[in-house]
């Protein structure tokens, strides 16, 4: 391998391993094409000179550095993700590195355990590089809500990269990490890839464990794999996801190995396309990014159907019901006496009241108490159990059309990137940029953005592929086929170092 | 339904949350907002359907009742803001 072209571009630049997709940079250090450390010391210092993307909360570079250095030293490279150092949400528990959910209340929290889907990354030979930044709790669409400031987007210094993973995403985007790891409750995941390029993918509700991830709305929450191609994507999925004791909503349906599975045959694939997805007042360019996708599966065999999953104007208001209630409920223990932050009080109920105003921020605040409301005395039938119907019938509809097609094809976003402040004053409109991604969460199922184009000002667009309940493959398969067509580049210049 | 001021200070008391003013205000006017869009359900009738319990079709499993783990006080004592030898410290509740 040392005469390979790959070995010599090293040479000339040792800064283009960041630039390489996560599966070649595992292949490379099986083959001693580079080391562990070569790969680490170069994503420390992408990430080092990266400050005005402000996408890390906590930094663990010396600690990285070691692991790699003993990982390069022990040399066992049976691991899917061997010696690679990946950078993480600061969603989940990180043993004895501070955890902060991108909130004050958290600003000092540091567990004393790890979560079960970073304990599995780390037991496949990955280690942390960092923690990053995300909206408070999870509670957001653009990454502005973070109680360590907002987030920008690589695509350019004004604009958001979408939320609540939205660290994650422009660390990804910006090479900073070689993959990474979000959370998704109503788009999460899906939405900031969309916004910055990337593969984002949530998975089916159980197909990874929850514990350890700090609560937003436990019916909702998933955690997945947020990668630079499909490739990556299958690896990454397969290496965090399985049954967990310690979470008994998790699923013990068994892992497929994705990698080796993945094709971009999906001939006679059926793929459904729901009309109630086109919104008033979507740009044209995302109509047509549509279309050129229902092509991109045409032309690789897929059949394509029309199908109508009526419900799907209910959706983000009973998610608007659903999530604030669970977050309400779970959100009840940061209280000031166990972790977190502490306020001053007279008493301790006035102790409680004044840590949880000066420790939340305006959203969270928002959440908890549209929870508390449809939760309280009195309208608990008229919000929560309808929502909760509505849930079922918006379940209903993709039980009845996935008994005809294997999968759904939609747009990811109803936009690209936007400004940052732009729908901070409005709560409603910042909710509606999750109108394709939130069915799948009320319903449990297995979504994907993959990047597919650009909009007229340069901006990358998704296209979200929603599959059967554990059905991640055929969501790959159908990504990688739309992947090899659309022949996506990233267009931006480092700007930022 | 529209949130008034007295409807936020009521619920943000039932959440533990103190307010000010100002920010009663605010939340008045947000959380009027977001329950106007949420009350689009209204236009659905859903009186024959059950409400979802579940959204996996796969039973919970059951577990060994066992002690697994335990002897963790450290851990559970190490991030409180205020502690005293082995408890939790609070502001005096009783007088």
């Amino acid at each position: 391998m040392k005469n390979s072209l790959l070995y010599q571009r090293l040479l000339n630049n040792m800064s283009n391993i960041s630039e390489l997709f996560l599966t070649k940079i595992v292949n490379g250090i099986k083959k001693r094409d580079f080391t562990s450390e070569e790969v680490t010391k170069t994503f420390i210092n992408n990430s080092q000179n990266s400050k005005k993307l402000n996408v890390y909360i906590s930094e663990c570079f010396d600690d990285a550095l070691k692991s790699a250095k003993s990982f390069d030293k022990k040399k066992d490279y049976n691991g899917l993700l061997s010696g690679v150092p990946i950078a993480v949400k600061d969603l989940f528990c990180t043993k004895n590195v501070k955890t902060t959910a991108g909130s004050k209340i958290l600003h000092n929290f540091i567990p004393t355990y790890e979560s079960t889907v970073t304990s599995n990354l780390w037991s496949k030979g990955a280690f942390l590089l960092g923690k990053l930044n995300c909206d408070e709790f999870a509670m957001g669409s653009s990454n502005e809500t973070s109680f360590f400031g907002n987030v920008v987007n690589p695509y350019g210094k004004q604009l958001v990269p979408g939320g609540s993973s939205g660290g994650s995403a422009s660390a990804l985007a910006a090479e900073l990490t070689p993959a990474t790891i979000g959370t998704d409750t109503g788009g999460s995941i899906r939405q900031p890839a969309s916004f910055t390029g990337t593969v984002g993918l949530k998975p089916t509700y159980g197909r990874c464990s929850r514990w350890g991830i700090v609560a937003f709305a436990s019916s909702l929450d998933q955690a997945g794999p947020m990668t630079k191609n499909v490739e990556d994507c299958a690896l990454l999925l397969q290496a965090m996801s399985g049954y967990d004791p310690k979470d008994s909503t998790s699923v013990d349906v068994k892992v497929d190995n994705y990698t080796s599975k993945l094709t971009e045959n999906v001939k006679g694939l059926k793929i459904g396309i729901p009309k109630e997805y086109i919104v008033d007042n979507m740009p044209a360019e995302i109509d047509n990014l549509w279309k050129q996708g229902i092509d991109y599966l045409k032309d690789a065999g897929a059949i394509i159907k029309n199908i109508s999953l009526p419900h799907t104007m209910y959706a983000l208001p009973a998610y608007y019901i659903v999530a604030p209630a669970e977050a309400s409920s779970n959100l009840a223990r940061y209280d000031g006496v166990k972790y977190g932050h502490r306020a001053k009080g007279k008493n301790l109920i006035e102790m409680y009241e004044n840590t949880r105003s000066e420790g939340f921020g305006d959203e969270v605040k928002r959440r908890i108490l549209i929870g508390t409301y449809v939760l309280s005395s009195g309208y608990y039938d008229a919000y929560y159990l309808k929502a909760q119907k509505v849930r079922q019938l918006i379940k209903n509809d993709f039980d009845k059309v996935f008994s005809d097609v294997d999968a759904i094809l939609t747009p990811s976003t109803p936009s690209s990137a936007f400004k940052i402040g732009d729908k901070t004053d409005d709560p409603v409109s910042m909710y509606l940029n999750d109108i394709f991604t939130v069915p799948v969460n009320l319903s449990g199922l297995p979504a994907i953005s993959v990047p597919a184009g650009y909009d007229e000002n340069n901006l990358p667009l998704g296209l979200q592929i929603i599959g059967k309940a554990f059905d991640e493959q055929t969501i790959l398969n159908l990504s990688l086929a739309i992947e090899k067509r659309a022949n996506f580049k990233k267009n931006f210049k480092v700007w930022w170092s | 339904m529209s949130i008034d001021k007295d409807t936020v200070k009521h619920i943000s008391k039932l959440a533990r949350i103190s307010l000010d003013e100002k920010k009663i205000d605010n939340l008045s006017k947000d959380l009027s907002s977001i329950m106007k869009f949420i009350e689009k359900l209204n236009k659905l009738s859903t009186d024959k359907t059950n409400p979802l319990t579940s959204i996996i079709n796969a039973s919970l499993k059951s577990r060994k009742d066992e002690v697994r783990d335990g002897k963790i006080r450290s851990q559970i004592l190490k991030n409180s803001p205020e502690k005293n030898e082995e408890f939790f410290v609070v502001p005096k509740v009783i007088e």
